[in-house]
């Protein structure tokens, strides 16, 4: 391992709403407290906070390996679940096939995938049906 | 305008603990019930509307910094979800009125009287 370089990982349970969001926001309270600049904070949190919550929604659950050092934050979020059939889809603006269970909560507006993107300096999505899902997000501090 | 004086000039009422982000001010609004299309455009000061009030609800908050919630029509407001409020500083309000005339009450708020083309 490198010296300087933070890691963390966590646990993100199936269908848990009273502890989905906890690690991007753990997350979050240490890039606060390293005093990483207002506007990456909040590109990342929103970033891993949207792939958090498609772990728990669409992943069976999983976890988040995150990394950082000086310059960047790269985060990992894993889960063994269905994968994604068609990646072309699900990161269009819209598509969602979020069960009507999440839809009452008002998740299922297909934006998750799309708002990771648009926040991440770089998205890498990893699927395959059956078995599992890996979303990467890097964000550079400057 | 205050989060607090937005609160007292319609009547709305403060459903989280006494705390200094009732003083930041508004500088917009959004109404959007789907939290991750909220999540995109809600801006930070903003005023925004949602039935929902699930703890999701206080997560989108705090991450796009909103400076408060209104949840409308006096819907009952989940207590795990006043506690996560508390514990993350995001103020939630509750009004009487529907989504759409908290939404105009806040755009005044903001804007004054006069409606941009
Ligand atoms: N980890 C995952 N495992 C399996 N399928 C996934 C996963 N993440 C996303 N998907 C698929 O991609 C679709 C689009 O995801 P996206 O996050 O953009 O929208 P959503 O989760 O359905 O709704 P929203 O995020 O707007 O609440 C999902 O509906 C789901 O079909
Ligand atoms: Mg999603």
């Amino acid at each position: 391992m490198e010296p300087g370089v933070i890691i963390r990982e966590y646990t993100i349970p199936a269908n848990d709403f009273v502890v989905a969001g906890e690690a991007s926001s753990s997350v979050r309270k240490l890039l606060n407290q390293m005093g990483v600049a207002p506007a990456v904070v909040k590109r990342t949190s929103i970033a891993m906070y949207e792939a958090e919550i498609n772990a728990v929604i669409h992943g069976h659950g999983g976890r988040a390996h995150v990394e950082i050092d000086s310059e960047k934050i790269v985060i990992r979020i894993s889960d063994d679940g269905p994968g994604i059939p068609n990646v072309e889809l699900a990161m269009q603006e819209g598509w969602s096939t979020a069960p009507d269970s999440v839809r009452e909560m008002g998740f299922g507006a297909g934006m998750g995938l799309p708002n990771i993107k648009r926040h991440a300096d770089a998205f890498h999505l990893d699927t395959e049906q059956g078995r599992g899902t890996t979303v990467n997000i890097i964000v550079h501090f400057r | 305008m205050t989060v607090r004086e937005f609160a007292a000039q319609y009547g709305y009422r403060i459903v989280t603990e006494e705390s200094a982000s009732l003083d930041r001010p508004i500088t917009g609004v959004y109404s959007c019930d789907l939290l991750s299309w909220a999540m995109a455009k809600v801006s930070a000061g903003d005023v925004w509307t949602t039935v929902h009030t699930n703890l999701n609800v206080v997560a989108v908050a705090s991450l796009t910094g909103a400076a408060c919630v209104v949840i409308p029509e006096n819907i009952e407001i989940e207590e795990p979800t006043v506690t996560r409020a508390n514990r993350e500083d995001v103020p939630l309000l509750s009004a009487g009125h529907g989504a759409a005339d908290i939404a105009v009450r806040a755009y005044q708020a903001v804007h004054g009287d006069v409606w941009p083309v």
